[in-house]
């Protein structure tokens, strides 16, 4: 500590450090400034979830691909053995949407309960309250990461090349994942303070946006034809997380129409046989909508926010 | 000098909910009901502080003065009006309210120093110093849910005064930890102001205000009454407690007795130091009335010296004129005016019936050599 430095230096520099405002409600620019400046704190958050959560288990961070391992397991025995929905190497495709899946899932889970949680912490220490959420968020992006190695692994394992053209895309993809999962997990966070229900809708919504998602099945061998006769694909389309799981199908699983695994095997069309210009265009369109969200979604948690004290 | 904190016009309300409707179907059900009033916790308060100051906020329980803090650690926004700062600020509001039980002591000072906007790198360099204030040096990396409630505090304190905070605010946390560990935190507060830093100091405790900040702020109900000198906003802040208790029994106290006049039989309030004093208090009651009787004696500096009652014995009261006597056999206080207060309370104690502030004002003259507040009668002489 600096006790024996003079009082001048302090003098000088508070003389040049700008000003903080508090009041009633703060501009979206300055919201936005505030949350960047605090991002070692959201670091923070994010390693004490991790940490917390597997504090007194002996397998740690493993733990978080046992359980998505696990899933797969069923799914395969169900799909491939039981079923015999005839995609070879099913399990690539079923894992490499699933991952985007439980980072989703994850996030908005853990995310909706998180304000009310800690209300204690809310109403004592002074700092962006969305850090929360977002730190969930945080949280299952490292799970997210724990997985993609694993699939990796099980990628070169097997053999199965990537459509290497592709992996371009991948990264705009999940920046496109992670804004739509804050912007959604931000606004829960803030709602679920007024609606209490809100935690445990969420976890029935979430259900039935997993099936609308082409994870477990094929979009293009199950529903496609019925859409399209109907001409409501774009219906379909609406759900961002659609185009996120196929662009992670397109680069690991590869093959858009292979052969069925059943005899007399008929071909059949797994993925949408789009062009990479296509995935690309669609890909940058789907970010800038994940990032006008996000931003939308931080203005909301701003209205939302000013009453917190009277309802925590 | 630098204007660190700038509270403009600032006013809190809050909505209180009588009938709270917080899951979706009550809400759905009743999307009116439950009906809100609003309580203005803070209305139109303005000041400002300066760097180096250490302003004492000083206010009864409700009068707002923890809704003005975290307004201005940025916990609450105000409705109204807004705050300006100048450089950081580290608050101990409520302290470990930020610590993961889960976690250990070294995960938390680091995971506090963030929450209070401290990189990483800054709590490296003040680590050391965290653990040795907080004296816990065995139990760092113990998980913080076996803490002792002590240890706990002492953490938090130990990191909020050592990440070097511009401006430090801090509400009623110093009457944690055992007495040396008090009078450590106070040490360091001492320490902060001859750096120049800025401290803000919230209280009930009119004594810690005296014996640490030049200037205090006076809250009541929301309202900012007194902004000057410590003992001068003491003496208003007492004013405004009695004011209070007289609203509650305002009924009794108005009708029935009134204090007029202290007067001393030679008609002069100076008294030599050790000499007797007799002082005649004229009561008024409008109907008999028995309880008993409170005198107390401030210094200037609001101290007070001494307060004594009827000792078991009532004050039995007649309508009409009463005289009540106060007799000190020989008053030991040194040079200086001394306010004089008396009441009349219940015979529980409970209850104020009529109280007078201020009432006398003594000047004790005093040529000895002694110096203080009292003469202990002490005499020095070696064996």
């Amino acid at each position: 500590m600096s006790d024996a430095a003079p009082a001048d230096p302090r003098r000088r520099s508070l003389e040049n450090t700008s000003v903080r405002v508090v009041s009633a409600r703060a501009t979206l620019p300055t919201r936005l400034k505030n949350l960047f400046s605090r991002r070692e704190l959201l670091l923070g958050l994010i390693s004490s979830d991790i940490r917390i959560k597997y504090k007194n288990s002996s397998l740690g961070l493993f733990w978080s691909m046992i359980s998505p391992a696990f899933t797969l397991g069923v799914y395969y025995l169900v799909f491939s053995i039981f079923l015999k929905n005839g995609i070879p190497n099913f399990v690539i495709y079923l894992f490499s949407g699933l991952i985007v899946w439980n980072m989703f899932q994850n996030s908005i889970n853990t995310a909706t309960g998180v304000i009310v949680d800690r209300a204690a912490l809310v109403k004592k220490v002074s700092f962006p309250r969305e850090i929360l959420a977002l730190s969930n968020v945080g949280a299952s992006v490292v799970y997210f990461v724990v997985q993609l190695v694993v699939l990796v692994i099980f990628v070169a394992a097997v053999g199965h090349a990537p459509a290497w053209r592709f992996f371009l895309i991948l990264p705009l993809s999940f920046l496109s994942l992670y804004f739509l999962t804050s912007a959604l997990a931000v606004v829960m966070s803030a709602v679920n303070v007024y609606l209490r229900d809100m935690k445990h809708l969420i976890e029935v919504l979430l259900q039935l946006w997993f099936w609308m998602t082409p994870i477990v099945y094929s979009y293009e061998n199950s529903i496609a034809l019925h859409l399209q006769r109907h001409g409501i694909t774009f219906l379909y389309f609406l759900n961002p997380i659609t185009l996120i799981v196929v662009t992670f199908q397109r680069v690991f699983y590869v093959n858009t129409v292979v052969p069925s695994t059943v005899a007399p095997h008929p071909l059949i069309s797994v993925l949408p046989t789009w062009s990479f210009d296509k995935f690309l265009i669609l890909n940058l369109f789907l970010l800038a909508v994940a990032v006008v969200s996000f931003i939308i979604a931080e203005a909301i948690f701003g209205r939302l926010e000013g009453n917190f004290e009277s309802e925590l | 000098m630098t204007t660190v904190i700038d509270v403009q016009g600032v006013s809190k309300k809050f909505k209180i909910h009588h009938e709270r409707h917080q899951s979706l179907k009550e809400r759905l059900l009743h999307p009116r009901s439950g009906t809100t009033e609003v309580f203005n916790a803070l209305s139109n308060v303005n000041f400002t502080v300066d760097e180096g100051e250490t302003v004492g906020i000083v206010g009864h329980n409700g009068s707002g003065k923890s809704t003005l803090l975290k307004c201005i650690c940025g916990v609450l926004k105000p409705t109204l009006g807004e705050i300006r700062l100048r450089g950081s600020l580290a608050a101990l509001l409520e302290l470990g309210a930020g610590f993961q039980t889960e976690l250990s002591g070294r995960d938390n000072v680091y995971l506090y120093g963030a929450m209070l906007g401290f990189s990483k790198k800054m709590v490296d360099g003040i680590f050391d110093e965290v653990v040795a204030f907080s004296e816990i040096e065995q139990f760092i990396d113990t998980q913080v849910k076996f803490y002792s409630s002590g240890m706990y505090v002492r953490l938090a304190f130990a990191v909020a005064v050592n990440v070097d905070p511009d401006i430090l605010v801090v509400d009623e946390v110093l009457s944690v930890g055992d007495e040396r560990f008090q009078a450590k935190c106070v040490d360091r507060i001492q320490r902060f102001q001859q750096e120049g830093r800025t401290i803000l100091l919230v209280t009930h405790n009119a004594d810690q205000v005296r014996a640490l900040c030049d200037r205090a702020i006076v809250l009541d109900s929301g309202d900012m009454v007194a902004d000057g000198p410590t003992q001068e906003s003491l003496r208003i802040f007492r004013e405004h407690l009695l004011e209070d208790a007289v609203e509650h029994d305002n009924a009794r106290l108005s009708e029935s007795i009134r204090i007029d006049t202290v007067t001393s039989p030679t008609g002069s309030f100076e008294v030599r130091s050790g000499s007797a004093l007799h002082l005649d208090v004229n009561v008024h009651a409008n109907s008999a009335y028995s309880g008993n009787f409170v005198m107390e004696l401030f210094t200037r500096g609001g101290l007070l010296m001494s307060r004594s009652d009827a000792q078991g014995s009532p004050v039995n009261l007649v309508p009409g004129h009463n005289v009540i006597a106060i007799d000190f056999a020989q008053l030991p206080l040194l040079d200086g005016l001394y306010d004089l207060n008396v009441g009349i309370v219940d015979h529980r104690g409970h209850t104020v019936i009529a109280w007078s502030e201020q009432a006398a004002t003594i000047q004790v003259t005093y040529d000895g050599r002694g110096a203080g507040i009292v003469e202990l009668g002490a005499s020095i002489r070696q064996q």
